[in-house]
C-alpha cells in the first residue's frame, strides 16, 4: 500500500490520481491477485510473532523430519513437516518472510537513495562529477550482481547487515544510470528552464523540480530490484554467505536441506515455493505498476 | 567499421583499469595482512612477518605494488593459491572449459527454445500459447535457480533415476584432456559410453542455467516483434503482396533481433552469477564452485583472480556484442 501513496505524492496533476492509478492497476487481473499474495507475505512477515505457531528455532527433539500433516506421518501440529533439528518449517518461513522483506527493503532503500542523488549530480555536472560516476559505475557493472556481492562478503564477512550492504552496492549502478537517463531527458524542458530563471538553486532544481518528474520508472525498478534483493539474499544464504543459521532465512533453509533431498522432499520443496511464490508476485505487481505508471506502453496497448 | 571498433575499444580502458583496481584492493581490504591470512591461527614471529612481507613485495608503497600487480597479469601471472601453492593461472585453465562448456550449451538452450516460443508468442498475441509462454518465462524469470537445480535432481535423478546427480562424467571413464571440453573430448575417445555420460551429466546443469536467460530472452523477443509488427515497412512490404513468412522472416524478423542480440550478450552476466549456483548445486568442475570454494578456504589470491576473470569475461563478451550490433544496424555505427 505504501507505494500507492507515494505515487500519489509524486504524479499530483491528475484530477484523481490514485483513483486514476487504481483503475490502470486493476484492469490487470494478474497484478491485482499478485498484490493480495504480496500484501498476505508482508502481513506474514510483520505479525510473524502472532502468527507462528511455533518458535523458529525451537528445536523439536523427537519430531525431527516430520512430514506435512497431509501426508502419511504427518501431524497436525506441524502443518508443512519439520526440518532435519525438528523446526516447525511454517513457523520458520513465516519468520523468514519478515528476514526476507526487511533485507530486501532496507536493500533497496539503501541504493535507490544513494543512486538517484548520484544519478542527479551525474545529470546535473555531466563534464565533472557525471564523469567520474558514470565510470566508476561502469566498473561495478562489469561485475555480475551475484558476483559482486561475494566480492564484498568476502572483505565484510557474512552476516545479515553486510548481505543488505552487499546487495546494495551491486544494484546502486542501475539506479544511478536510470535517474540519470530520466533527468537528462527533463532537464533540457521548458519547465526547467523558467525555474531556473526564476532563481531556483541546483539542488532545488534537482530534488523539487527534476526527480518528482523522473520517478515513474525508478519506481518500476525499484519494484522489480525488490524482487531480485529476495532472490540475490536468498542465493547467498543458499551458498553460506548470508545471513547466517539459526536465523531463518529463506535461502538458508535451503542450503541445509540438499541433504535430505531423498528422505524429506518437503524440507526442500516449502522454502523454494515460498521464495516462488513471493517474487512471481512482486514481478507481476511490476508489471501492473508499469502499465500503470508508463503513459507511453498504456497507449501501445 | 575499424574506427568504430577502435572507438568502442577506448571506451573499455578504464572499465577494465577499474576491475584491476578493484581485484588489486580486494585483497588488500580483508581484515588481517595475505601474511597473517597464510599462516592462519598460528602465532607468526613478527622478524618472520616482516621477511615475509618483503619477500612478497608487501612491503613496497601501494602504487609501486599495484603497478607489479598489472606487470604480472600482462604476463598472464595471477599469482599462486594459498592453498594448494600450485599457480592461479594453472588451476584456471583446467577449470575454465568446464564453466565454457556448461555456458555455451545452457545459452544454446536458451536462444533454441526461447527464440522461436518468443517469436511465435508475439505473432499470435492474445493467444493461448502466447499466455503459455509469458506465464511460463514469467515464472523462470523469478525462479530461485539454486532451488530450481534442487528440484530437477529430486525428480529427474532421485525419483525417475535417468539423470546423474553430481559431476561432470561417471568416475569409470577417464577421458584424456584434448579441448578440456568434455562432450568433445569423450567422443574423440572413442571409449563406449563415454559421450553419453558426458552428455546425461550436461542435461540437468543446462537447463537450470538456461532457465533466466531463457526466460528473458522470450520476453524480449516477444516485445520486440509486437513492436516491428506495428512498423510502417511491414504494412508496406505486406501491401506489395508478399508471402506472410517472407514479411515475417525476412523484414519482422531481421530488425526484431537486434534488441535480442544486446539482452543475449548482458545474459552472459547472469550466466557467470548463475554458474556459480549451479556449478556449487551439481559439483560441476568449473570456476564458480572454485570461487565459492576458495571464499570458504580464505583463499583470497584465487577470489581475487576469479572476480577480475569475470569481469573480464564480461566487459569482452559485451564489447563483442557493442560490435556486432554496429555489424547489424549501421545506423549505430555511424552515429557518435
Amino acid at each position: 500500500m505504501t507505494t500507492q501513496v507515494q505515487i500519489a505524492d509524486v504524479v499530483p496533476s491528475y484530477p484523481s490520481p490514485l483513483k486514476e492509478f487504481w483503475q490502470s492497476f486493476s484492469h490487470n487481473k494478474g497484478a491485482v491477485v499478485a498484490l493480495f499474495i504480496f500484501l498476505s507475505v508482508i502481513f506474514c512477515g510483520v505479525f510473524a510473532g502472532w502468527i507462528a505457531p511455533h518458535d523458529p528455532v525451537e528445536q523439536y527433539r523427537d519430531h525431527m523430519l516430520t512430514p506435512p500433516s497431509w501426508a502419511g506421518g504427518g501431524m497436525s501440529t506441524y502443518l508443512l513437516g519439520t526440518d532435519e533439528l525438528g523446526r516447525d518449517i511454517l513457523s520458520r518461513l513465516i519468520h523468514g518472510a519478515r528476514i526476507s522483506l526487511f533485507i530486501a527493503f532496507m536493500s533497496v532503500l539503501m541504493s535507490l537513495i544513494p543512486g538517484m542523488v548520484l544519478g542527479l549530480l551525474a545529470a546535473f555536472f555531466p563534464k565533472g562529477a557525471g564523469t567520474v560516476i558514470m565510470r566508476v559505475m561502469d566498473v561495478m557493472l562489469a561485475l555480475p550482481g551475484i558476483l559482486l556481492a561475494i566480492c564484498i562478503i568476502t572483505i565484510l564477512g557474512p552476516g545479515l547487515i553486510n548481505t543488505m550492504i552487499a546487495i546494495a552496492i551491486g544494484t546502486l549502478p542501475s539506479y544511478t544510470r536510470l535517474t540519470r537517463a530520466a533527468a537528462m531527458a527533463e532537464i533540457n524542458k521548458e519547465y526547467v528552464t523558467a525555474s531556473r530563471v526564476a532563481g531556483a538553486g541546483a539542488l532545488r532544481l534537482m530534488f523539487l523540480t527534476v526527480l518528482p518528474n523522473c520517478m515513474a520508472p525508478i519506481i518500476v525498478n525499484a519494484t522489480l530490484g525488490f524482487s531480485s534483493a529476495i532472490l540475490e539474499t536468498a542465493a547467498l544464504g543458499f551458498l553460506g554467505l548470508g545471513v547466517q543459521p539459526p536465523t531463518p532465512e529463506w535461502g538458508t533453509m535451503l542450503s541445509a536441506a540438499r541433504d535430505y533431498i531423498e528422505r524429506a522432499p518437503w524440507v526442500v520443496t516449502m522454502p523454494g515455493v515460498t521464495i516462488l511464490v513471493t517474487v512471481l508476485s512482486i514481478n507481476l505487481m511490476g508489471d501492473g505498476l508499469r502499465d500503470a505508471l508508463d503513459p507511453k506502453l498504456k497507449r501501445a496497448a | 567499421m575499424f574506427s568504430f571498433i577502435l572507438r568502442k575499444l577506448a571506451t573499455v580502458i578504464p572499465t577494465f583499469i577499474g576491475i584491476t583496481l578493484v581485484a588489486f584492493a580486494l585483497i588488500r581490504m580483508i581484515p588481517g595482512d595475505p601474511i597473517e591470512v597464510m599462516v592462519g591461527e598460528r602465532k607468526l614471529d613478527p622478524v618472520m612477518h616482516a621477511a615475509a612481507m618483503q619477500r612478497l613485495g608487501l612491503d613496497q608503497p601501494l602504487h609501486i605494488q599495484y603497478f607489479r600487480y598489472v606487470k604480472d597479469l600482462a604476463q598472464g601471472d595471477l599469482g599462486i593459491s594459498l592453498v594448494t601453492r600450485e599457480p592461479v593461472t594453472k588451476e584456471f585453465l583446467t577449470l575454465f572449459p568446464a564453466t565454457v562448456e556448461l555456458a555455451i550449451c545452457a545459452l544454446l538452450f536458451a536462444v533454441l527454445v526461447g527464440l522461436p516460443a518468443g517469436m511465435i508468442a508475439g505473432l499470435k498475441r492474445g493467444s493461448v500459447f502466447d499466455h503459455g509462454v509469458m506465464g511460463v518465462s514469467m515464472t523462470g524469470f523469478s525462479m530461485p535457480i539454486f532451488w530450481w537445480g534442487l528440484i530437477l535432481i529430486m525428480y529427474f535423478s532421485v525419483t525417475l533415476g535417468w539423470t546423474p546427480v553430481s559431476g561432470r562424467i561417471d568416475i569409470e571413464f577417464d577421458i584424456a584432456q584434448r579441448t578440456g571440453f568434455l562432450l568433445i573430448d569423450s567422443w574423440l575417445s572413442g571409449e563406449e559410453g563415454a559421450f553419453k555420460s558426458a552428455a546425461m551429466h550436461l542435461i540437468l546443469p543446462t537447463i537450470v542455467l538456461g532457465t533466466i536467460p531463457l526466460a528473458v530472452i522470450a520476453r524480449m523477443t516477444r516485445s520486440s516483434m509486437l513492436e516491428v509488427l506495428r512498423e510502417d515497412y511491414i504494412r508496406t512490404a505486406r501491401a506489395k503482396g508478399l508471402a506472410p513468412t517472407r514479411v515475417v522472416v525476412v523484414h519482422a524478423l531481421r530488425n526484431a533481433l537486434i534488441p535480442v542480440i544486446t539482452v543475449i550478450g548482458l545474459q552472459v552476466g547472469s550466466l557467470l552469477g548463475g554458474a556459480v549456483l549451479t556449478e556449487t548445486i551439481y559439483s560441476w568442475p568449473g570456476i564458480g564452485k572454485w570461487l565459492v570454494d576458495s571464499i570458504s578456504r580464505r583463499d583470497y589470491p584465487v577470489v581475487q583472480a576469479g572476480i577480475l576473470v569475470s569481469a573480464t569475461i564480461f566487459i569482452v563478451v559485451n564489447l563483442f556484442v557493442d560490435i556486432l550490433y554496429g555489424v547489424v544496424n549501421p545506423r549505430i555505427r555511424s552515429a557518435k
